[in-house]
This record gives structure tokens, sequence and C-alpha cells, in this order.
């Protein structure tokens, strides 16, 4: 408990300026978040859920926080250019933790559906995101209550009943800053009623000088409805990112969710999905490509509330030289949760002696009429497989790329939208090659 | 007439235990060898160390292929010198497609002869024509390498890769083994029609049948790691009747 005193004694000195811009909504979670925060302090490895990520020393660098709302630095159209060819997205933008208006966006939404600054929206129709806002998170450990504490906006999606939103919404969150910067934002989804919409966060930052995000999303999914959330992270060594996504789902409800760490600092990545109602269905699927000191914690959390719902998870890592993965996977089906079908998979590749991962896979199951499975590996590459490309003419290094193309493809499969799923695959293959260093889109990483 | 291999005194062993002790064998362009043996005599040994494969060391001897040491060249530039081997159990590759697997392999040896990578319609062209060859279905040519194949499908996918491959030294590590008659005879018109006057053949098997259909010239007897005997196709036919027996004990 060292790390947090800091943060406190900023909190408590300068809690009008943090709650000076900010929606009621947002400023009457603070008090008892930051209570339960300073009594907990930062997780530390002595957390059997951080065991093998030491977030608590991720706060020591003295880090800049924009409490002041100095607008954002960069315009983001600047620094920016989606590389995702015939990818049609409405585009959102997070500048460190200020949400940027795109004035580029000119299609209009249908009729009461809300895309934009949750501290706005949080203001102009409070009472509708009051049922919804840090009700989930207010049960998280105390990164969320640190999150919930500080964060002063992010961004709001609020689908009605029954639309269906065809273009994918595409969030990019970019972080850039001339010192050490934390950003702290946090991202609010409702669908309403048998709506329907993809969500694709592109996480970005700059690499010349450390950085960390907090990132709390919250979503909640009504009655046959559904949403395929992509996450991509493409930042640098410099980066680290604690995001924690809670999921609420309702009775027939879908949630699909890929989520790719394609290049990256430290990340530590925190789903939880309840599914509340029957007929719920969620799909997880996770992929992390790590060399140098990468280091990824996926940890997954899907509660079986209630019985006749379905979950799957499929996690893959790819681990050069001497990065880390961590995977935990825990599946709690609770004794009202009958006919529950979960099936869990995490295959793992570890390409040298140096790099390591840590798998955890948990069964919690205290209902007697389900069907659950769960399986964990850690390999090398298959040297028969090898040999066999080999001896037809392909070198070694080219055979070494097609088996980890190979084995990372089987998640990107899942994603639904074809030209983004097209551009991963190259994405991959690229990353594979050594060829992407930094991403391509961002013209921050091409300084 | 040049030799196109020739196995001088070889030695090799796996995990310090000797396999191969003393071989001497010379094939010459346009020959079929057949080498039988019973188990464990070392005849995937021979075919393993012929390419390269990690697990073996060669402790002494020597292999000139084509006027050059063979043993300093790694797999894959056997490969683009020519030499090819049907596995005796072919490796499923899963998530690689046979279409992306034989790209891979074509232009991989094309660069290494300097020339320039292979057209996607040619490429798919040729895949077609040789795919006829030994009756692969399209299908297969679509999935995973060998993932799901059956016994004889993954056979007639070694010779698929064999005809676009072209080789100049083939390699049959019990080709034979796991097929039916049926899927053997095709297996073996393959391997003949892919016969060009100055190419090369080393069969590897235990039985005469599929000697029937791809007629060596010189047949050999491998034993305790040793050639034991060397003869005319005849032998073979000796060998099917009367076994190993007098060959392990000779009177």
């Amino acid at each position: 408990m060292n790390n947090e005193k800091e943060y406190i004694s900023i909190f408590e000195q300068h809690r009008s300026l943090i709650d000076g811009p900010c929606a009621p909504l947002l400023n009457t979670h603070r008090d008892a978040a930051f209570k339960k925060f300073a009594a907990q302090g930062f997780p530390s490895t002595k957390d059997e859920a951080y065991r093998r990520t030491a977030v608590d020393k991720l706060f020591a660098t003295d880090y800049g926080m924009n409490i002041n709302r100095i607008a954002a630095p960069v315009n983001p159209h600047d620094v920016f250019t989606c590389d995702v060819p015939n990818l049609s997205t409405r585009q959102e933008f997070i500048v460190n933790d200020s949400y940027f208006k795109n004035e580029r966006n000119k299609n209009t939404l249908p009729e009461g559906v809300l895309i934009g600054s949750l501290n706005e929206y949080a203001t102009t129709h409070s009472e509708l995101l009051a049922p919804y806002y840090n009700t989930l998170a207010c049960e998280g450990d105390s990164i969320a209550q640190f999150n919930t504490s500080f964060a002063q906006d992010g961004l709001l999606i609020y689908i009605p009943r029954r639309v269906a939103i065809e273009e994918t919404i595409q969030l990019v969150t970019l972080l850039q800053s001339n010192i050490e910067l934390m950003s702290n934002r946090r991202i609010l989804v409702v669908l309403e009623e048998g709506a329907k919409a993809n969500l694709l966060i592109c996480d970005h930052s700059s690499g010349n000088k450390h950085s960390l995000s907090t990132q709390v999303i919250e979503i909640f999914i009504k009655e046959n409805a559904s949403l395929n959330l992509f996450e991509l992270e493409e930042t640098n060594s410099n980066n680290s990112r604690i995001s924690q996504l809670y999921v609420k789902q309702h009775a027939n409800s879908t949630f699909n969710n890929c989520n790719i760490t394609l290049i990256n600092g430290l990340t530590r990545n925190s789903t939880q999905v309840t599914l509340a109602g029957e007929g719920a269905e969620t799909n997880l699927t996770g992929l992390a490509i790590c060399d140098k000191e990468q280091h990824t914690d996926n940890y997954t959390i899907v509660d079986h509330k209630v019985g006749h719902c379905k979950s799957s998870e499929l996690y893959k890592y790819v681990l050069d030289e001497h990065s880390t993965g961590v995977f935990t996977g825990k599946m709690l089906i609770r004794q009202d949760a009958q006919q529950t079908v979960s099936q869990q998979t995490n295959r793992n590749l570890c390409l040298t002696k140096c790099a390591h991962m840590y798998a955890q896979p948990q069964l919690e199951i205290y209902a007697d009429d389900v069907k659950c499975s769960h399986g964990s590996t850690v390999g090398q590459l298959d040297e028969n497989a090898l040999f066999y490309m080999q001896q037809r003419g392909i070198p070694i290094d080219e055979a070494r790329h097609l088996l980890m193309y190979a084995f990372a493809g089987e998640v990107i499969e899942n994603i639904t939208i074809d030209a983004l799923r097209e551009r991963l695959h190259i994405l991959v293959e690229k990353r594979f090659r050594g060829e992407l260093n930094r991403c391509k889109g961002c013209a921050l990483c091409k300084q | 007439m040049e030799n196109l291999i020739e196995i001088k005194n070889l030695h090799a062993s796996i995990d310090g235990k000797e396999i191969l002790k003393g071989i001497d064998l010379t094939v010459k362009p346009g020959e079929v060898h057949a080498i039988m043996g019973p188990n464990g005599s070392g005849k995937s040994t021979l075919s393993n160390v012929l390419v390269g494969h990690p697990a073996y060391t060669v402790t002494e001897g020597e292999i000139i292929y084509k006027g050059e040491n063979l043993l300093a060249l790694s797999p894959e530039e056997r490969s683009h010198a020519g030499i090819f081997l049907s596995f005796q159990y072919p490796v499923e590759i899963s998530g690689v497609s046979m279409t992306n697997f034989m790209r891979a392999a074509i232009n991989a040896k094309r660069e290494a002869l300097g020339q320039p990578a292979m057209s996607a319609a040619d490429f798919l062209k040729l895949m077609r024509d040789k795919r006829a060859l030994v009756n692969l279905d399209s299908k297969l040519a679509n999935r995973s390498v060998n993932e799901g194949f059956s016994g004889g499908e993954k056979k007639r996918n070694e010779i698929f890769q064999m005809a676009m491959l072209e080789p100049t030294l083939s390699i049959l590590d019990e080709t034979d083994s796991g097929l039916d008659i049926d899927a053997l005879r095709i297996v073996a018109e393959g391997v003949n029609k892919l016969k060009r006057p100055e190419t090369s053949t080393i069969v590897i098997t235990h039985y005469q049948r599929l000697l029937d259909y791809i007629k060596p010239d010189i047949v050999h007897v491998l034993y305790n790691g040793k050639i034991v005997k060397t003869a005319g196709p005849e032998l073979a036919l000796e060998l099917e009747e009367r076994g190993y027996d007098w060959i392990k004990n000779p009177q």
C-alpha cells in the first residue's frame, strides 16, 4: 500500500476539479467507489486474480492526469487513418481520456440512438443512464473503483428497442502525450430489447512516453438483443492497459467478443459476463501475440445465473522471446443454471524457453444437469509438421510462420466483419514476420 | 553413366543408438531400386537420413548426390535439389490448407532455382492437372494438409505432392502400407506415370505386391543396418516365398 497514497491524496485534494466538468451521475458514484479503493488499494500479486500480473507496480510511475480537462493535444484525424480497407465504419474517438466529436460522421442515426460523449449524455439523459452507469462495475475490484473515482468522460452507445445498426461502430482510443500519462476512460453500452450492433474498439498509443490506461466497459444486452464486440490492441512496449469489461445479458441475447492483442506492453483484460436470462449465449475469443518482454493477461469469468444458457471460450497465445501470457477462464454454473452448455478452450504456443504461459481453467459447477468442458494446452510448434514442410522445400522460417499463422487463424476466423477479418489475417501474418513493429494506420507510430 | 546418388559406408544413429552400420548403395539415373528387409532393419532410418531428418546423426561415411556432398545440405535444400520422400506416416497440419502449403513449397523451390514465383492461375491449373493423376478429390485440396484424410487419401496426397514437385530422386517409404488393392494400384500407377528416363526411385517396402506395379531394376535386402544382399527383381519374389529367415541365418 504505497502507490495508492499519491492517488488518494490527488483525489482528496482535487475533488472539486474532478467533479467540476462532470455530470452529477458520474460524480455521485465517486464517494462509494473511492472509499472501496482507498480501503483495498491496488491489487498486487498477493491477490489470486492478479497473481501473475503486478498491476500495483504500474502505478508507481509519476503519471500526469488530465483532471483539468485540457483539450486533446491532437486532432485524431491528423494522426489516425484506419488501415482496414473497405471497412466502412462510424468512427468515434477518445483521445487520451476525452471524447472527441467526429464531425465527419454524416450518416444520421436511427431515432433514439445515442452515440457520443458519456459525460454529455450523463447530463442530458441522466434518467436514462442512471439504471446502468456503474451498476456492474460497482461490484468490481479496486481497479474498477479507481476508474469510477477518476473517470470523467468516455463513450456512450444507447440503442433503443428493435433497432439494428448496420454500420459497424468503431471506437478508436488514442493515447498521446509529451509526458507520462494516465488515462481513465469509461464506456457504457446499452442495447434495448431486440437491438443489434457491431462495435470495434481499436486501442492505439504513441511510443515515446510511458502511458497507462484504465478502461471500464459496461454492457447491457437486453432480451433478444445481440452485440458483436471486437477489440484490437495495437499499442507499444511503453503502454500499460488495464481494461475491465462487464457484460450483463438478458434472455435470448447474444454476445460475441473477439479480443486481439497484436502489439502491446503490459495488458490486463478482464471480462466478466453475467448470463441473467434464459437462452442467452456468449462467445468469448481472444488472441495474444507477444514477444520481447510483453505481457498479456486475459482474465475471464462467465457467470451462469440461470438455466438454458450457452457459453464458449477460445483463447490462444503465441509467445515469443521473453514474453508472458496469463489466462484465467472461470466458468461459474450456479445451482439454478440447469441445462447449461459451456465449453472452454485455451491453447498456447511458447516459441522459446524464456516465454512463460500461466493458464488456469476453472470450473465451478453447482447445477447437476449441465454439459461443460474445458481444456488447456501449452506446447511448441509441431516438429514433425515442420520437418514435413521442410522436406517439401519450405524453408524452416517460412514453415514456422505457416504453423503460427494457422494457429492464430482459428481465432481470427470468428470475426464476422469480412473486411476486418481479412485485414487481421494480413496484420497477424505481418506481425509474425516482424514487419509490424509499429502499426501502419496510426500516424502517431510513424513518428 | 554418372551416379545420381552414391552412399558410402553410411553409419547413422538416433539417441546414441547406431541403426545404420555401414550402408553402401549407388543409384544411377533412371534406376528403380527396392529396399526390403524385416522390421527394425533400418529401412526408415535410411530414408530419414537421406532427407536430413534432424533426429538422426550421421556418424561416419558420406553421401554424394549429383556430385555434391548431400550431408552438407539442409532438408529444404535437399528438396530443392530434387529429393522427395513419400512419408510412411504423412503429417497432419491443422489450419494450413493444401493449396497454401503447395504454393509455399513450389515457390520456395522456384526461388531457390532463381525462377519467379508462379502466378495464381498457373498454380491452380497445375494443382488441377496433378490432382487428376492420383484421383485426389478437389475437396481434399481445399482442406488442411492431411487433416481428416483416410489412410489411402494420405498416400495419394503424397504422390500428388510428388507430381507437383517433380523430383529427381523419389523415396517411397512403405507407400503401400495401409492401402487396399485399388488404392495401391492408383498410387503405383501415379508413380509410374511420373517416371521420366532421368529420374530414379528408391522403393522401401515389406512386400512384393507393390513391386508388381513398380518394377525394380535392383532389389536390396537391408538387415541389421547393412545391405546384406543385392540382386535383380527375382530376389523380391524369393523373399515373398521364403521370408527373411534364410538371410538372417545363412546356412
